[in-house]
């Protein structure tokens, strides 16, 4: 990243707007997967129209509630997209965050098509499963996009110290891991929770994300505690593993062992399935930004210059 | 997909089991028989039930006040609609055993939504037969068929909208329902060649009529029980006898 190279001014507004479409974004995530949870993604039968309509409101009740209050959310976080992707090109001096920019629209379009395709298609497995992916990815650029605005990344840039970064495993490639085993349980878990893989995957690959998130996290917090950000993503992936494994047994309880045969989706099931969602998602963001923050503070030896590596064994 | 009357026919020999799709090459048979109606015959029986019966669960219709305006009866699931031993809502059919005949279409079947929920909760269609789909309630509905072999659909249907009109013209059984609107609304669709089907009532009794004689296999679906087979043969105009008993080994 070239962050270094070009002079970047702290902007408030701008930085409070980032973080407004990320909390925005969260609960869009939560609100579909109420729609999901809820069985509830066909109430409404038409798109790009509801009922006909392009803006009348339905009686918001049973699953129209939950299918249409997704919808409306989703509208108005494309339009606060739209807004951030115009000021980002007006006001932000960094080439790259500019792009970032244009790229968060693009995603947000391919986002609401896919929305439409499961509506369309009436939810095969493999829709449902790329819109929860690319909502999970699109939520994590909106955190990163809040943490590159932030006052702390803008004000650092000059001072930054780069540490070294030994070892067989860099550490850059572990953070890089665990995005890729989130991901990875992102999509055994939509597969599953979308009717289309087995269970067997997502517990399996529960396991295997357990090691890399433990490993990367204690290795975060152990060999670069000193290194704020990357101490800080550490101890935050941490904890929402536990709570996330906890989530999934839950929903695992809720769904699969108890709710096999309900009537209706109950209360407990869609609280636990939500929630484990929902947490899926502030994990995978937390993965994206320790993988950033090592990129942007640990450098193969190699790479680092006299006066870096003096500082480090200071 | 378009309107193929042929497949009516060429089913009719197909011995029509769920997962029994014609070849598309395969061509259309004229039929080479005629049912005589002074020698049909008829079949019919009470499906029974023993071992415990699952617990029938309530449902919490409150997400829609349209659902639950006047007077709310003791709503329950409808999966085991069990009584005294008997089981109703089991689809019954000539599984195996027609010859090759050619049957008029029967007049429409009716799909109700009443009280948010379906009625009937199992029905039968002929190929080509019309289902007309009526909204009695003061709440929204949409109806989706989650079919395999034939289209699947999803359509709304606002209180006392119009009726929606569809057919089925595979043989497809156990096709379900629901409506995402109120997701415990949940029915299901068999599909058959012939009109040699039913559905046993409330206390566990069908009858099939208009059959001409001969040796046949009876098929009993229940949603969450399976298939029984059962052979029964029936002479000129005689009247057979025949139900399985189902129990809670069944249950998966
Ligand atoms: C920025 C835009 C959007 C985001 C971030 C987003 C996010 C999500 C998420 C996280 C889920 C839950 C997935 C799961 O639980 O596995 C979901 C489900 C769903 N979304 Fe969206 N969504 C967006 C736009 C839309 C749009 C425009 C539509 C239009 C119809 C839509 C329709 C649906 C449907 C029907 C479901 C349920 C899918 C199912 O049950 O299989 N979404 N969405
Ligand atoms: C590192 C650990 C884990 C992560 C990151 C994770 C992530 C996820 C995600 C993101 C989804 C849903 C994706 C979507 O549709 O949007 C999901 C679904 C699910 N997960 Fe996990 N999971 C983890 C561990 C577990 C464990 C240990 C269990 C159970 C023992 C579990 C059980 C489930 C179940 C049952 C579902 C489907 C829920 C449904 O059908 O509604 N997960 N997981
Ligand atoms: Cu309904």
């Amino acid at each position: 990243m070239s962050s270094s190279t070009q002079t970047a001014q702290y902007n408030p507004a701008y930085h409070r707007f980032t973080l407004f479409l990320a909390i925005c974004t969260f609960l869009l995530i939560v609100a579909g997967a109420l729609v999901t949870s809820n069985d509830a993604g066909l109430a409404v039968p038409d798109w790009p129209t509801s009922f006909g309509s392009l803006y009348r409101i339905p009686p918001m009740v049973g699953g129209i509630k939950y299918e249409h209050g997704h919808r409306m959310l989703a509208e108005f976080v494309g339009l606060l997209t739209i807004i951030l992707a115009v000021w980002t090109q007006r006001k932000e001096a960094r080439s790259w965050m500019r792009k970032l920019g244009w790229f968060m629209l693009l995603l947000v379009i391919i986002q609401g098509l896919l929305g439409g395709l499961t509506v369309k298609m009436r939810l095969p497995w493999y829709v449902s499963t790329a819109h929860a992916m690319v909502a999970q990815t699109f939520f994590s650029l909106t955190i990163l996009m809040t943490v590159f605005a932030s006052r702390r990344w803008i004000g650092s840039t000059v001072t930054l110290t780069r540490h070294p970064d030994p070892g067989a495993l860099s550490f850059r490639n572990l953070a890089l891991l665990t995005v890729l085993a989130v991901y990875m349980q992102l999509f055994f878990g939509a597969g599953f929770r979308h009717g289309g893989l087995h269970f067997f995957p997502h517990v399996v690959g529960a396991g295997i994300a357990t090691v890399i998130l433990v490993w990367a996290s204690f290795s975060g917090i152990l060999r670069f505690g000193n290194i704020k950000p990357i101490r800080g993503a550490s101890i935050a992936i941490l904890g929402l593993l536990v709570i996330q494994l906890l989530l999934g047994f839950g929903a695992y309880m809720t769904r699969v062992v108890w709710g096999k045969d309900a009537v209706q989706p109950r209360p407990s099931m869609v609280a636990t399935t939500v929630a484990h969602v929902a947490v899926g998602a502030l994990l995978l963001a937390h993965c994206f930004m320790l993988a950033v923050q090592a990129y942007r503070n640990l450098a193969p030896a190699a790479e680092l210059s006299p006066a870096d590596q003096k500082a480090v064994v200071a | 997909m378009k309107f193929r009357f042929g497949l009516l026919l060429i089913l009719l020999v197909a011995g029509c089991s769920k997962n029994e799709t014609p070849p598309a090459s395969y061509k259309p048979e004229a039929p080479t028989a005629k049912i005589d109606p002074s020698t049909t015959a008829t079949v019919s029986g009470v499906v029974t039930y023993t071992g415990d019966v699952p617990k029938a669960q309530p449902i919490d219709m409150s997400q829609d006040p349209a659902c639950v305006l006047g007077k709310v009866p003791p709503n329950f699931g409808e999966a085991y609609a069990i009584n005294k031993g008997r089981a109703a809502n089991v689809y019954v059919y000539i599984k195996d055993g027609l010859g090759n005949y050619s049957y008029p279409t029967p007049p429409p079947a009716t799909l109700d939504q009443k009280g948010c929920r379906y009625v009937p909760h199992v029905l039968g269609l002929m190929v080509g037969q019309k289902l007309r789909i009526l909204n009695s309630d003061p709440a929204m509905h949409n109806i989706h068929s989650m079919a395999h072999e034939n289209d699947g659909w999803n359509e709304s249907q606002y209180p006392g909208g119009d009726a929606i009109e569809k057919t089925f013209n595979k043989p497809e059984l156990m096709i379900p329902v629901q409506c995402n609107n109120h997701p415990w609304m949940k029915m299901y669709v068999n599909v058959l060649s012939n009109p040699f089907f039913a559905v046993t009532d409330a206390e566990g009794k069908y009858t099939i009529s208009g059959l001409p004689p001969g040796t046949y296999t009876l098929g009993f679906v229940h949603e969450k029980m399976g298939e029984k087979t059962l052979k029964i043969t029936v002479g000129a105009k005689e009247h057979a006898v025949a139900g399985p008993a189902f129990s809670s080994a069944d249950i998966k």
